[in-house]
């Protein structure tokens, strides 16, 4: 592992370690429960009707035979989910995506839902419910939707930063623009300008794991929820306030989750299966289909970017302009936006200009995907990149290097960069093995960088100390990928004890104040940030009592190697008391020890990685072949190195997933085509290589132990490098994703017709 | 509603329970038997979550109905472990951190003990192959493949 001293001289004894997990036990047995596993006395079974069209009035629902039907206990429709939003809009899109109210948005937009006693009869009483639908013209390509005579998704939406303030109604909903200097004098120093337009497409984050929860509300005005989810503090939040309850009466219990990357950061049905509990007065399960994952949650965007590059001969960029059109489902949001501020977040550049375009379109509500929205930008960004390299003569990791961000650059989002690991994991992808291996015939090799903001965010942690001197930890961010056990270790480091003597749990949203969700990397990052504190907290009381119990001044009392030791000569002999010696005399020294820490936990730190890759193209058929595939990232601080390389390795294979397969194929009559594993095909076992990781560790100056957060960047580089390598291979450029078999032979195929006209 | 007796060995011990002609196999052992520890990703045969074995045979029980398993044995993830030893497979998944969420673990261990049983020497083509069934969406597989490798050695010393 790649560390250099000059960044940081900590020691740790634990930190960096690779234990097991605590949850690993559970995991192998079946023993773990997740969303589904759960079963509470007299639950009935929920349903949700999904509408079978993009866009439609709902002109009437008549629910009146579902509820006769024997076995059914309740029956709703947005009529039962009354808007107390209170002029709320984005709560009343939540509202709105969970229940349609009048309009159908999207194929597969939920429009009423029944609780029965078992599943069959609950599918029963979905056939009886008639919809009467009026259907309206739909729109689900991004291009298409902001043509000016496209069909309007959300009446309401008028144009954000655009002036003057528009007065119709427009499917884009905002504006955003980002950069600096003067692009149009920086291109005219241009010796050389690339200009070029992509697209991605849809894609869903693939977890293995559908949605499910268990709900249960009674007449009294409290609940209970068990669901597999990111964030159950907020969750706790957006449905107690969706269905006017109080926050405290609702408790929300995370599962453990099979699998997020974002699409779990938001609630889908979790309201809709608390109304059903309410109006049957019994607990509810809900679980959705595989076919629901795909139609009605989470997707990211699809989208159309151009792009402009100048540089000159030495191969300084002079100028760099993207235009990004994402679409956002049927509700606003930000994600265009998000695009534009992460395009250019790798380089130095003097003349910078980035736009964004947040676009409606009848597909379901886009949701994060795992560093959102900057996969896209980079695609199409880096693509350009290699394009440039090649027209003045230089290598693409030359250019690169002369081009990376430093310590001090003005970022093209706005602020200055502190330490940054751009130009490290560019040196260290030229120097890997792997740029020097032997290419064979119709294999091309690409490579492409990737940046992510990461975030800090509320934190909330308990640290307990048992009276035989073990620790409980008790954290609030859900454990997505083996975070409890880097928590672990980091108590274990403050305490100076054995990681073995730490338990880490989850606590349900009665037994700890709010967290905000696991989402943009901020897990290990932010209770890991609020454990040392807890821990140091600890610490504090640890020394009193042993000063207490020596009956010398606190200020003589360190906390040293698990133990306090008194230090200073008039001491010399007192022998040091350890973490049990305390624990076990708590009882009559003070009581319960125990440590606390809430923290907004700013300042955390970018993280940039730079990815190789091999690909090998069939000119007969346009398959691929992923041959070797290399990442390199900046942690920050890995703290369990295993769970660091899964995050890069996972990472990588979503994003091989998206640039060579995956995509939402919508038809003509607007509906998904592919809702299935079988046809939305995500990358399995023999796709692929070893992935290959290289951890840097330029430590974040904000965090104690430096850590960045690893989760998300590594997602960023894929498309980019896997289309510079398949463009390498085929050679022709390849500019939309996914590079499916039939894009790569259309492309080589045109590129063959233009040869011979040529 | 049809519901039929069925009787089966599942992990060793003889088991009855009552289910629907059309149920699954999957169904009766989640929500008839509590053994939850087999999962649904998709429910039809596409990702490998709900992987057992009838007699000795990899199925995704979300494609086998409950009274299909009429006389049959059947194995499942709760069935793995001997006692309080767990199975090389289990031991060395933890080891070498090839779950990461772990919901498709169960399905991968299920599939990776068929190929163990049949060739305790696999090639990493081979136990890439053999797990094509099983999706994984966290892990991008390389840890995985790596914990069946060091696995197949401990199997063979045995
Ligand atoms: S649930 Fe059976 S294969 Fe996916
Ligand atoms: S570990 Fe999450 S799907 Fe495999």
């Amino acid at each position: 592992m790649a560390h250099d001293p000059s960044y940081t001289n900590q020691e740790f004894k634990v930190i960096g370690t690779r234990p097991p997990r605590p949850d690993g036990l559970d995991k192998v047995t079946g023993r773990a429960k997740f969303g589904a596993d759960a079963f509470a006395p007299g639950q009935l079974v929920g349903l949700i009707l999904r509408s079978p069209h993009p866009h439609a009035q709902i002109r009437k629902i008549d629910t009146s035979k579902a509820e006769k039907l024997q076995g059914v206990k309740a029956v709703i429709t947005s009529a039962d989910m009354p808007d107390l939003t209170n002029g709320n809009r984005n709560m009343l899109d939540i509202l709105e995506n969970c229940m349609a109210r009048g309009r159908a948005l999207y194929d597969g937009h939920a429009v009423a839902a029944v609780a029965a006693i078992d599943m069959p009869t609950a599918r029963k009483a979905l056939k009886l419910i008639k919809v009467g639908y009026e259907i309206l013209p739909h729109v689900t390509d991004v291009d298409e939707a902001m043509k000016p005579d496209a069909p309007i998704v959300q009446p309401y939406v008028r144009t954000t930063g655009v002036e003057p303030k528009p007065k119709k109604a427009s499917n884009v909903s905002q504006v955003t623009q980002f950069g600096h200097g003067d692009v149009e004098a920086g291109f005219k120093e241009a010796d050389v300008i690339i200009e070029k337009s992509y697209k991605t497409e849809q894609t869903h984050q693939g977890y293995i794991e559908p949605h499910a929860c268990l709900a249960s509300v009674g007449p009294d005005g409290q609940g209970e929820l068990w669901v597999t989810t990111q964030g159950h503090f907020a969750f706790r939040e957006v449905c107690a306030k969706l269905l006017g309850m109080e926050v405290a009466k609702l408790k929300v219990t995370a599962s453990e989750i099979g699998g997020g990357f974002g699409g779990k950061t938001h609630v889908w049905m979790e309201p809709v299966a608390l109304a059903l509990s309410r109006k049957a007065n019994r607990p509810v399960k809900l679980v959705m289909s595989r076919e629901e994952v795909f139609r009605s949650t989470g997707p990211t965007c699809s989208t159309s970017v151009d792009v402009k590059i100048g540089a000159k001969k030495d191969g300084t960029i002079t100028a760099a302009t993207a235009t990004l059109r994402y679409q956002n489902g049927a509700f606003p949001a930000i994600w265009a936006m998000l695009g534009a501020m992460t395009s250019y977040a790798c380089y130095n550049l003097k003349n910078v200009k980035t736009v964004g375009y947040d676009v409606l379109v009848n597909r379901p509500k886009v949701t994060a995907y795992r560093a959102p929205s900057a996969p896209m930008a980079a695609f199409a960004v880096e693509s350009t990149i290699d394009q440039v390299a090649e027209a003045i003569g230089m290598s693409p990791i030359d250019f690169r290097i002369k081009n990376a961000a430093k310590e001090g650059t003005r970022a093209s989002y706005g602020p200055k960069y502190g330490p940054i690991g751009i130009g490290p994991t560019l040196e260290a992808a030229k120097n890997h093995p792997h740029m020097r291996a032997r290419l064979g015939k119709n294999q091309g090799r690409g490579m492409a960088c990737g940046f992510w903001f990461n975030f800090g965010g509320q934190t909330c942690t308990d640290l307990n100390i048992g009276v035989d001197g073990t620790v409980t930890l008790t954290v609030g961010t859900v454990d997505v990928g083996g975070s409890r056990a880097s928590l672990s270790l980091i108590a274990a480091e403050e305490l100076g004890i054995a990681y073995e003597r730490v338990k880490c749990n989850i606590a349900d949203t009665g037994s700890l104040g709010h967290n905000d969700m696991t989402e943009g990397s901020r897990g290990t990052f932010s209770s890991g940030m609020a454990t040392i504190f807890a821990a140091r907290d600890v610490i504090e009381v640890l020394r009193e009592r042993a000063a207490k119990t020596w009956e010398i001044p606190v200020e003589d009392v360190v906390w040293e190697g698990g133990q306090a030791v008194a230090k200073g000569k008039a001491h010399g002999n007192l022998t040091p008391l350890t973490l049990s010696d305390l624990a076990a005399a708590s009882p009559n020294s003070g009581g319960p020890i125990a440590g606390h820490n809430e923290v907004v936990a700013d300042g955390a730190g970018v993280s940039f990685a730079s990815h190789i890759c091999d690909i090998e193209v069939d000119p007969e058929t346009g398959a691929t072949k992923v041959i070797r595939y290399t990442v390199i990232q900046d942690a920050g601080k890995a703290i369990h190195p295993d769970y660091v390389e899964g995050q890069f390795q996972g990472g990588a294979v979503q994003g091989i997933g998206w640039a060579l397969n995956e995509e939402y194929v919508y038809g003509e009559d607007g509906r998904l085509q592919n809702p299935g594993f079988l046809d939305y095909r995500i990358p399995v076992c023999s796709d692929l290589p070893y992935i290959d990781t290289q951890i840097l560790e330029i430590p974040n100056p904000n965090h104690p132990y430096g850590i960045r957060g690893v989760g998300e960047t590594s997602i960023v580089p894929p498309l980019a490098a896997i289309g510079n390598a398949v463009s390498n291979a085929a050679g022709v450029r390849m500019t939309h994703v996914p590079m499916s078999p039939p894009r790569i032979l259309k492309a080589i195929k045109s590129e063959q017709a233009e040869l011979a006209a040529g | 509603m049809s519901a039929v007796l069925v009787t089966t060995t599942i992990n060793g011990d003889r088991t009855e329970f009552v289910c629907e002609t059309d149920e699954t196999l999957l169904d009766a052992l989640r929500n008839r038997l509590g053994l939850t520890g087999s999962k649904e990703g998709c429910g039809t045969g596409d990702c490998g979550a709900c992987s057992v074995t009838v007699d000795g045979r990899l199925v995704c029980s979300c494609l086998v109905l409950g009274v299909e398993a009429e006389g049959c044995e059947v194995n499942t993830i709760e069935g793995m472990a001997d006692g309080d030893v767990l199975h090389p497979l289990q031991a060395k998944f933890i080891e070498h951190a090839a779950l990461q969420c772990g919901i498709c673990t169960p399905g991968f261990l299920m599939a990776a003990k068929v190929l163990l049983d049949k060739n305790p020497n696999p090639s990493e083509v081979e136990i890439r192959f053999a797990l094509a069934g099983n999706l994984c969406r966290c892990t991008g597989y390389d840890k995985i493949v790596r914990a069946v490798k060091a696995a197949a050695k401990e199997v063979r010393k045995r």
